[in-house]
């Protein structure tokens, strides 16, 4: 398990997006996740799998502290970003947020118009600019404007699952942040559904960083570039396997561990 | 018709005798050959026919009929000093309308008198017996009657039951919920925010929680006591009006509407701020997560996302709250609600009857003909509270068929 913890970086430059150095999490008295080092690569995709339960989301939500919402969790450790430890207590945990976008396992699209799930989060941001030019250019960038351009008015609720997820990605993007983070954000979605946000992720990753945790490893080998496998101990708590290039996670991997898993020995 | 004593009294023009019956307090301001001795003037009875027979004969009209000068000619002519001190203290008699005046002389000068009433099973199966007994009664006329018509709505409280109505104290109820609306919902809504988005479980917020859902609790007339020691007693300056110059001189005192609305707006704050709290709760997390993801702050997502999700379920709390305040009698009676009030309030400052406490002041009379006029009241009461209830559904379901 030490091993783990040490020999799990992959050779990389300076050219990281984000960085967690011993990030642990704590829901209470329970230990979610321990000693997570990772460095996530700036313009790729990188996905967190693991079997259920292993901390993946957990480590997704401490990179931009969505875990302060849980009135009960607390975490130790520092995550990097630009240099800077996001949990200093001279850090906004609102401004962390407007630079990590995060898009929701299931689409949670605001009950309001398209225009205005688009638009909000721009406004509140202070967003000062062409607003009618933001809303078509996040729509394009999520590869949703062919669709709904003409019913911009309609509510957020009238589109389909696929489109509705796509909206919160063009919500996403619409107040620029650095990196998105997905959380299974394909998990609720049909196959073909999977397959345009899957597509999109590809070109959203030309301008962005981009971070998934799914449970399905066919969509990490398809989509990712890197990709992290974490497990959980006896005491339930998770922890990094193993980093590196999905390519090399999911044809030659280093641990035991991760071999049994993508082989679908378990999990 | 004349006295004897008064001889001198032989060839009266009609002109003359209308001076006599309007305005001259004289004789000799009549015609200076007469005496210099006051008119003592003897009406007829209206029952007879008499003193419609009279009005047509001296003013060519029937009472209906006359204009407001002559209305209010015969009604000063005719009724005490005292009586008409009392009326101006009202509201002066000259500047009320020509119905109500003739309301007046109907009432203070012509003076019908309802003998007996029977309830609607009794004028159906004892329909002879009835005419029997109303033949036995001199000049007598049987009329059937509702009691809740049209004007029963829109007259004021009355002595006489034949003419009372509910609409002063119908303005009364909707200005005391329009007060406990505005106190209470404003209020009790930022609490329950406070309570479920901001408070951070210290041991204060317990404290203030466990408060909150006992006073959901406490019986209405506590509230009443404390209503009249706060702001009856304690803020009489400012709930008299006394603090902004604009105090009603004839009551001057802390027992005004403003003083009710509080009271009912403390009665149902508990009830708001536990439904709307309920309402807050079930807003989905992955709403608030949803904003918090953009970079949205605490302040920004409650405002934008949690309240108007909310909001259908906490109106549906404020229906409830504001129905009770409606139909809430007791605590208006310790607060120093008026029992008899003919004037519509027009202020916050104002003296007050509300639609339960007229009826329940109704029941509380002896006569019969006064528990019938409770009886069209509940009615009134019950319709009312439908209308408030059934507009208040209405824009609940406009605000969440938006979503």
């Amino acid at each position: 398990m030490c091993a783990a913890q040490t020999s799990t970086q992959p050779a990389v430059k300076d050219n990281y997006a984000i960085e967690a150095r011993d990030l642990n999490v704590f829901y209470g008295n329970f230990h979610a996740v321990k000693n997570i080092n990772l460095r996530i690569e700036r313009q790729k995709i990188t996905a967190l799998i693991g079997p259920s339960g292993c901390g993946k989301s957990t480590v997704l939500r401490a990179f931009n502290r969505m875990n302060d919402l849980v009135p009960v969790a607390r975490t130790t450790g520092q995550v990097l970003f630009h240099g800077k430890n996001i949990y200093d207590p001279d850090v906004d945990a609102v401004e962390v947020r407007r630079r990590i976008g995060m898009v929701f396992q299931k689409p949670n699209p605001f009950p309001k118009s398209i225009y205005e799930n688009i638009a909000w989060g721009a406004r509140i941001n202070g967003f000062k600019g062409n607003m009618d030019l933001l809303v078509e250019e996040s729509l394009r960038g999520a590869a949703l404007w062919d669709e709904v351009k003409d019913k911009l008015k309609q509510s957020g609720y009238s589109l389909s699952g696929g489109q509705q997820q796509r909206l919160c990605i063009a919500r996403a993007i619409a107040v620029k942040p650095d990196i998105i983070l997905m959380d299974e954000p394909c998990s609720a979605l049909d196959p073909i559904a999977t397959l345009r946000i899957e597509e999109l992720m590809r070109e959203l990753v030309e301008q962005y960083t981009i971070i998934i945790v799914t449970h399905n490893m066919q969509q990490a080998s398809r989509v990712a570039d890197y990709t992290a496998f974490f497990m959980v101990d006896d005491a339930r708590t998770g922890f990094l396997v193993e980093y590196g290039e999905s390519d090399q996670i999911f044809t030659k991997p280093k641990d035991r561990r991760t071999e049994d898993y993508i082989t679908g020995r378990f999990g | 018709m004349v006295s004897q004593q008064n001889d001198f009294l032989k060839n009266v023009t009609r002109e003359q005798l209308r001076q006599i019956f309007i305005g001259a307090e004289r004789w000799s301001e009549i015609d200076p050959s007469w005496p210099d001795t006051p008119i003592l003037r003897f009406i007829p009875g209206a029952d007879s026919g008499t003193l419609d027979f009279f009005v047509a004969q001296v003013f060519g009209d029937s009472l209906d009929d006359l204009p407001k000068a002559d209305l209010l000619a015969i009604l000063t002519a005719n009724v005490s000093a005292g009586r008409l001190r009392a009326l101006n203290a009202e509201r002066a008699v000259v500047e009320r309308t020509r119905e109500e005046i003739l309301e007046l002389v109907i009432t203070e000068i012509v003076r019908p008198a309802i003998v007996e009433s029977w309830s609607l099973t009794e004028s159906i199966f004892q329909r002879p017996a009835i005419e029997a007994e109303v033949a036995a009664i001199p000049n007598a006329v049987m009329e059937f009657r509702s009691w809740l018509t049209w004007d029963f709505i829109t007259s004021p409280q009355s002595s006489d039951p034949a003419t009372a109505g509910v609409f002063t104290a119908i303005l009364g109820s909707l200005w005391v919920t329009l007060i406990a609306f505005l106190v209470s919902v404003p209020l009790g809504v930022g609490a329950a925010t406070y309570l479920e988005e901001f408070s951070k479980g210290s041991k204060l917020d317990g404290l203030i929680e466990t408060n909150i859902n006992n006073l959901a609790g406490v019986p209405s007339i506590i509230y009443g006591m404390l209503g009249l020691a706060v702001f009856v007693r304690f803020f009489g300056q400012i709930t008299s009006g006394i603090a902004f110059g604009m105090a009603d001189p004839s009551t001057a005192n802390g027992r005004t509407i403003l003083s009710a609305g509080l009271t009912l707006g403390l009665l149902i704050l508990p009830l708001v701020i536990i439904n709307a709290r309920e309402a807050i709760r079930a807003v989905p997390k992955a709403l608030r997560e949803g904003a918090y993801g953009l970079g949205a702050t605490k302040w920004q997502t409650v405002w934008s996302h949690v309240l108007p999700y909310a909001l259908p379920g906490i109106l549906t709390g404020v229906i409830l709250s504001v129905s009770r305040a409606f139909g809430e009698t007791a605590p208006l009676i310790v607060v120093g609600v008026s029992t008899f009030i003919v004037v519509n309030p027009d202020s916050p400052f104002a003296k007050f009857t509300t639609l339960p406490v007229q009826i329940y002041q109704w029941t509380s009379r002896p006569q019969e003909e006064f528990q019938r006029l409770a009886a069209a009241g509940i009615l009134v009461l019950l319709v009312l509270l439908l209308a408030v209830n059934a507009t208040a559904i209405f824009l609940r379901n406009r605000f969440s068929r938006r979503y």
